[in-house]
């Protein structure tokens, strides 16, 4: 069996996963307007902050040597090798890194660059050199393996995780994903006229898009039931899948996540507590998976979303959910899908409405992002 | 048992297929220029490769000439077909692109049709659509040609549901840029054929140094 272990998630609502769990079980939303360094403009945005970012430094080794996004992973990894207690050192332990753009503030030429990276090499834009800053930071015996993959990059890492402990090429695969609130996504998502201007309502029939948000979520998925964790939750399978229709846009008709759905669904799906689903508040996105949903059978799964309150993380996004879903599990409660009021979806769909008490053993979580990809995964107490 | 059964590697301004060069061109082309000209030499007609950006072209050419004249497409089941690629430089040429258009705010001008090519995998996006092929993704960002990573990776997948992939590299990064892909398949079918290879990480690596260069 391989199991979900100790984790942690760094974001607008927390430096913990107790913290952000406590959050969103509070109902509150990290998604405000605020100024950003770059622009005179107001952007809605779940911002991490700086100051409590200043209040961990401390914690890092030679801080000011480190990106914004090097100090957050640090920090994240950290707090789980310390609960989780394994040795990083360890040759059977490999760290994959889920990332759409890693140290991309490194490009901009910007003033907004300050002197904070004047000690850092700019090489670091470059995944893969990142990737061995933080293996030497953590003096890991692997190179560690970085995924892009769009949107769905946090949840194939997990799946891949297990795929390679499954093959018996590691017992532990530590997965963390991050990304970074930076002009560069955020001009490019303005381009596309996918940003909302007010805090986004994933499914809801209001919403008009996006707002974008910056996390970094590292979970331990390990072979060892010693370190299973009072969630005690097995990652039971997971697929990717391609739509094979456009770069930019999902199917219509949800190809690619509804084959994904038809792969990972193997028991009595009535026994699946909820649905994490990507619902990123864009109308195309919802829509789609509303239909896929539907031609599942999963009409009367619980579905939310967590875009609501974080915004969309990208590569951290998977990350995230799937460790505030696990959290759900151990508290055995659903989490309202933030931002749904009135239905804007035809598929025949079950939106969680409000935080409510429910028994149940297991759920999913699904991605889609450009490129066409798809991914989901089905999550089992053992 | 799974057999390679086809490879292209684009490099130098020349193409070849199963390690013997089959397209060169003028060594003094740009690499934009080499791509228009080794399209044309495959003679095919498809317009949405002119909207690609430089790595979703090359990639797709060389899947092209890797795919040229075998039966791969039409023999196997395509919603079993992964698509697993990798690089160094992830999208940074064309990431490039898009921070030139909002690096001076007197002269702003991102554009979506820039943006959507700064993620690595939609180069996998571009030949999933050009093939209808819905399998597995995944876009790996590594130093060089991970041999190890991409042939466990795609033993995991022919552990599940996958029955043939497409695995390569394909990396654009300012004036250097290469391919490599190749076809495999999990298969009964073992045929004697010189180029059917077993997938393992010594012939990844031969067939990856196989061809000799001209220059």
């Amino acid at each position: 069996m391989i199991f979900t272990s100790y984790n942690n998630i760094i974001s607008s609502l927390g430096f913990s996963t107790q913290e952000n769990y406590q959050a969103v079980s509070n109902s509150q939303v990290g998604v405000k307007k605020m100024k950003l360094p770059f622009s005179q403009d107001e952007f809605c945005v779940a911002k991490i902050s700086d100051d409590k970012i200043q209040e961990h430094l401390s914690q890092i080794k030679n801080a000011d040597t480190h990106t914004k996004l090097e100090q957050l992973s640090i920090l994240s990894i950290q707090d789980v090798l310390n609960q989780s207690g394994i040795n990083p050192k360890d040759s059977r332990t490999l760290l994959i890194y889920s990332t759409t753009k890693g140290n991309i503030d490194i490009l901009s030429s910007d003033s907004v660059k300050d002197d904070r990276y004047k000690e850092v090499d700019s090489k670091r834009v470059y995944l893969p050199v990142f990737a061995k800053h933080l293996q030497s930071y953590f003096q890991l015996v692997y190179t560690p393996v970085v995924l892009s993959n769009a949107c769905i990059s946090g949840i194939l890492a997990i799946i891949i995780a297990k795929r390679f402990i499954k093959q018996g090429t590691y017992d532990n695969v530590l997965v963390c994903g991050g990304d970074i609130l930076s002009e560069f996504t955020i001009s490019g998502f303005k381009s596309f006229n996918a940003l909302s201007n007010e805090p986004s309502k994933p499914f809801d029939g209001n919403r008009v898009g996006i707002n974008l948000g910056e996390a970094v979520s590292t979970i331990l998925i390990t072979n060892k039931k010693e370190l299973a964790t009072s969630y005690n939750t097995q990652i039971i399978s997971g697929a990717s899948a391609n739509d094979a229709n456009h770069i930019s846009g999902p199917s219509r008709t949800g190809d690619g996540l509804f084959q994904c759905l038809t792969q990972i669904l193997k028991k009595n799906i009535n026994d699946i507590g909820f649905i994490s689903a990507h619902g990123t508040a864009t109308p195309f996105n919802d829509e789609m998976e509303s239909i896929a949903f539907d031609r599942a059978g999963l009409n009367t799964i619980p579905v939310n979303s967590f875009k609501g309150y974080y915004g969309h993380t990208l590569g951290a996004a998977g990350v995230l959910e799937t460790v505030l879903s696990l959290e759900s599990m151990k508290h055995q409660r659903l989490i309202k899908s933030e931002g749904f009021e009135t239905k804007g979806f035809s598929g025949n769909i079950t939106m969680i409405e409000s935080h409510q008490d429910k028994n149940f053993s297991s759920f999913i979580k699904t991605a889609s992002g450009f490129g066409g990809c798809n991914a989901a995964a089905l999550f089992e107490k053992v | 048992m799974s057999n390679i059964t086809s490879y292209a590697h684009i490099k130098h301004n020349q193409v070849s297929v199963n390690g013997e060069i089959v397209f060169h061109s003028n060594s003094s082309l740009t690499l934009i220029e080499f791509l228009s000209e080794a399209y044309k030499n495959l003679g095919i007609s498809y317009p949405k490769f002119h909207k690609m950006d430089a790595q979703c072209k090359l990639g797709f050419l060389c899947a092209e000439f890797a795919l040229k004249g075998t039966n791969f497409l039409t023999e196997n089941n395509l919603s079993k077909t992964a698509i697993v690629l990798s690089n160094c430089a992830s999208s940074l040429e064309t990431d490039r692109v898009h921070q030139h258009s909002i690096d001076d705010k007197s002269n702003y001008f991102p554009s979506p049709a820039v943006f959507v090519y700064t993620l690595p995998n939609i180069t996998i996006g571009e030949l999933a659509i050009k093939h209808k092929i819905t399998g597995e993704n995944a876009f790996f960002v590594s130093e060089q040609l991970d041999a190890d990573l991409l042939v466990n990776y795609t033993e995991t997948l022919f552990q599940r549901n996958t029955k043939t992939a497409i695995v390569g590299w394909v990396e654009v990064d300012v004036a250097n840029f290469e391919a490599f892909i190749f076809l495999t398949e999990n298969t009964e079918n073992i045929n004697k054929s010189s180029i059917f290879k077993s997938l393992n990480q010594t012939s990844v690596t031969t067939i990856y140094n196989q061809t000799i260069w001209t220059h």
